[in-house]
This record gives structure tokens, sequence and C-alpha cells, in this order.
């Protein structure tokens, strides 16, 4: 019984250092951002891996995304003959929950791994302590660049994802129960208000940020070779993953229950 | 001028620096010689301002490092230039934006002049035709070189070289021996070379400094490291596998059982 008490607060304790240290990157990360000259050739050079990178993995999962939120509505509004307004419910849900959280949680399994394979190894190689025996912040020369392709392409995907998973939708709505495609671009129009759109992009801005902080932080904290930094990228994504839900949960609380959007 | 007074610095509960004393003169190549893992990199490291030391101070041309912050730091690591053990190269950068590193993050200086630097630094180092080469395609030796020659592009007034020889072949080792001394000679830097290869000492030092359970136990020219009668010196000097710092870690060499 103590063990398990011990097991528990040692665990909140870790939790809450945990989300200290993040804050703390977050906080340099984002002075540093205020101090020019920004080298804009690195943030490009991000936000193509970030970007286009992961274009072709999120657009494939959302549209089937969409495909399957469709025949799920149909099982149930086939039999009270209310098809019709399962582009409604795929619509709505995609666009304020499904396209943001599922683009997220593989831009973290693609790009925050990546980025904490890459910084680790340049840890166990000297190659941070590098830069600062040159004079240069590593917070400023690898996060910065990082953090700004994650917070900008994030929301730029989910907004190809909202459209690639409606139409994931409209292929079954229109192919598998026959509704005319005019009508079903009519009621994901009514459904959907501004509201739902940038409630899941404003999510998707958090979530790119966790992502590069998390893995950013992995990273440059890795402590042993090649181990270490296998360790540091299994963890980035769980830890990335679980950020990630925790705050889509607070997100939709507040928006439901507080802003009412 | 380098000044260490009673510099000291625990990691993970092992005294690695013990009041650590050290002066090293303007122009002086000083060597560090000691056993692996005694804390030569950390020394260094500490000099370049990348550890802060838990106790003591380190004064370059004098000014106290340890006090300072990192800004203010920057500065002075603009002036010294560390060349690591394994080169940490920047392995997402060619050989030629490694050596202009510090040229383009700091000057905004024309193409042809950094590509000339560039050219000229790794003439110095006996290296050409290779700025288009990737990290990963250099050997161990090549990797340490142009290492140097990106410190040599930000034309430092103080150098620090971590095991420069080690994981060289001898004919590389020489070269990067006749190299430092080369260095020292015309540009007059001020050099520190951690090593525990004893010919690379004797060649490029103009003073030694033993160190061992985390303080200077004896220093002097190469002559005098030479003719040096302390045991433990001794020992490690003429690479006997028995003797005062094998006996005081407990560790018995050349037993099977």
């Amino acid at each position: 019984m103590f063990s398990s008490i011990k097991y528990a607060s040692d665990l909140i304790y870790r939790g809450i250092s945990y989300v200290g240290a993040l804050a703390a990157l977050l906080g340099e990360t984002v002075c540093s951002l205020f101090v020019p000259p920004l080298n804009s050739n690195r943030i490009l050079t991000q936000m193509l891996r970030v970007g286009p990178g992961s274009f072709f993995i999120a657009s494939i999962v959302a549209f089937f995304i969409g495909m399957i939120m469709a025949l799920q509505m149909a099982y149930q509004m086939v039999e009270l003959s209310a098809e019709i307004y399962i582009p409604n419910v795929v619509s709505v849900s995609l666009t304020r929950e499904l396209a943001p959280v599922l683009t997220s949680l593989i831009v973290a399994g693609r790009v925050g791994a990546g980025i904490t394979a890459e910084l680790g190894s340049m840890v166990v190689t000297e190659q941070v302590e590098a830069l600062r025996a040159f004079a240069v912040n590593p917070v400023r020369y690898l996060v910065v660049p990082r953090f700004l392709a994650l917070v900008i392409m994030l929301p730029i995907l989910t907004i190809f994802a909202d459209l690639i998973g409606i139409m994931g939708g409209f292929v079954i709505c229109v192919y598998k129960l026959f509704i005319n495609p005019s009508l079903y671009f009519t009621m994901v129009s009514k459904a959907v208000d501004l509201s739902d759109i940038t409630t899941g992009l404003i999510k998707t801005i958090c979530f790119g940020a966790i992502i590069a902080l998390v893995g950013c932080h992995q990273g440059l904290n890795v402590k042993a070779g090649a181990e270490g930094v296998g360790k540091a990228t299994t963890m980035s994504v769980v830890i990335s993953f679980i950020l990630i839900i925790i705050a889509d949960c607070l997100f939709t609380t507040l928006f439901y229950f507080v802003l009412r959007v | 001028m380098i000044f260490i007074n009673n510099l000291s610095k625990k990691i993970d509960n092992n005294i690695v620096l013990n009041n650590l004393n050290l002066r090293v003169k303007p122009g002086e190549t000083k060597v560090i010689i000691g056993r692996s893992g005694v804390g030569k990199s950390v020394l260094l490291k500490h000099i370049v301002g990348i550890i802060k030391p838990d106790a003591g101070t380190i004064e370059i041309n004098g000014e106290n490092i340890t006090l300072m912050t990192e800004k203010e730091i920057n500065k002075v690591r603009m002036q010294i230039g560390l060349v690591f053990q394994g080169g940490a190269l920047f392995d997402s950068m060619s050989v030629e934006e490694n050596v202009a590193f510090v040229l383009n993050e700091f000057m905004s200086l024309d193409r042809k002049v950094v590509r000339q630097k560039v050219a000229d630094s790794l003439a110095m180092v006996g290296l050409k035709d290779i700025e288009k080469m990737m990290p990963s395609q250099l050997s161990g030796g090549m990797k340490k070189r142009v290492s140097l020659a990106r410190v040599l592009c930000m034309e430092p007034q103080i150098i620090l070289y971590d095991e420069p020889t080690t994981g060289v072949d001898p004919i590389t080792a020489d070269a990067i021996n006749n190299l430092i001394v080369e260095l020292h000679d015309k540009l007059k830097v001020t050099s520190i070379v951690v090593t525990h290869d004893m010919s690379s000492a004797y060649k490029v030092a103009d003073s030694i400094a033993m160190l061992y359970h985390g303080r200077v136990i004896a220093e002097g020219t190469p002559s005098e490291i030479k003719m040096t009668n302390h045991p433990v010196v001794k020992q490690f000097i003429t690479g006997d596998a028995h003797g005062p710092i094998t006996e005081n870690e407990n560790l018995v060499f050349g037993h099977v059982r």
C-alpha cells in the first residue's frame, strides 16, 4: 500500500517536473522568436519536412476516416431513415475533432520522433556542445525552426485533412447511400460553422507546439548513446500522444462549456 | 593568459575535478595528460563555458568567465576554438558549410570571400577539394582535420584540442602534431592539448601537466616530465600496467583467471 502511494506520488512529481521543463523550453523558445534575425532558410527546411512530408499519410488517414465515419453513421441512421444527416455528422466531427487530433498524432509519430532522433544523435556526437562552443544557442538554432514549422504547418495539414475527410464521407454517401452529390455539399455547408473549423485549427497550433517541445526536449536530454536515442524517441511519441489527448480534452471542455463555441 | 583557480566539479556523485589549479601563458602550448575518464575533456568544456563549475574560477585574459552570463560568455567563446575528440562536425552540412559555420552565422561576408577562407583553412590542415563532401564520407583523421579547419576559420586566440591524435593512424597523428606546432609557431595561438598519447605530448608541448584524481599532480617541460621520479607520472608515461595508479584503483592487469 505504502509503496503504491510512493510510486503514484513519484509519478505525479515526475509529471509535474516534466511539464515544468517543457514550459521552461517554451519560454526560452518564445523569447528567442523576438530576437532578430531569424534564419528563414532553416525554418523553411523544417516546414518542408513537416508539411509536404506528412501530407500523403495524413491525407490517406483522413480520407479513410471520413469513409469509416459515414459507414458507421449509416449503420444507425438508415434504421431511422435519417441518412440525409450523415454529411452533417461526418463534417462536424471531422473539423472539430477527428482531423485535428488524428493529423496531430500522425505528425507526432512521424515528425516528433524524427526530431528526437536527430537532436539525440547530435547530442551523442557532441554537435550540440559544438554549437554552444561556437557561441550559438542550441534552442535558437535547433528548437525555434522546428517549433515554428510545426505550429504553422500542422493547421495547414489539418485544413487539407478536413477537406479530404469530407471527400471520404462523400464517396460513401454518394456511391453507397445514393445521396445526391450537390445535396451532400449543401448539408455539409449548412452543418459546418466557421467556429467548427477555427476551434479545430486553434487546437492544432497547441498540438504542434506540444510535438515540437516534447521532441526537442527529449532529443536535447538524451543521456547514453544509441540506446538512449532509441529510448528517447519512443518516449517522445508516447508523451506527445498523451499530452495531445489531455490538451484535446481541455480544449473541448473550454470550447464547449466555457466559450460555448 | 588562462588562469584556473581551485576548480571543482562533481558529476553524478563522482568528483571529477578537485581544487584544480592551472596556468597557461599567452602563446604557450600546454599539454594535459592523464588516464581516460580523469576529467581532461571536462576541463576543456569548463574553459569554453559549456560546463559550469561547482566551485573555483577560470580567468581568460583577465575576465572571470565563471561569473558571466551566457551572452557575455559568447563574446569570450569567439576567441576560443575547441577541436572536439570526434570532430563534432554537423552531419547535415557539407564540409564547406561546416568550415564556414562561424562566418555564415556571425559575419555577413561575400560568398567568394567565404569560399576563399574555407579553402585557405582546409589547405592549412592539408586538405583540398573536399568542400562538397559530407562528414559521413570522411575518415576519422579527415574529420579531425576538418574540425580544426572549422576552428581556424574563426581565427581564435586560443585553441583547445581534445585528444587530437586518438583513433588516427600514426602518419596522420604525426601530421596533426606538426600542424599544432606550426599553428603555435606561425599564428602564436595559445593552445591546450588534452591527450594520453605521450609521443604527441612530447612533440607539441611547451609544458606538460598531469591530471590525477581531479587535480594537477605534476607539471613541467617535456624533458622534466620525462626525467620525473613521481611514481604516478612515471607509471603513466612509461605505460606500465603495474604501479600506483592501478594499485589505487584496485586494477590487476595481465592476469587471466
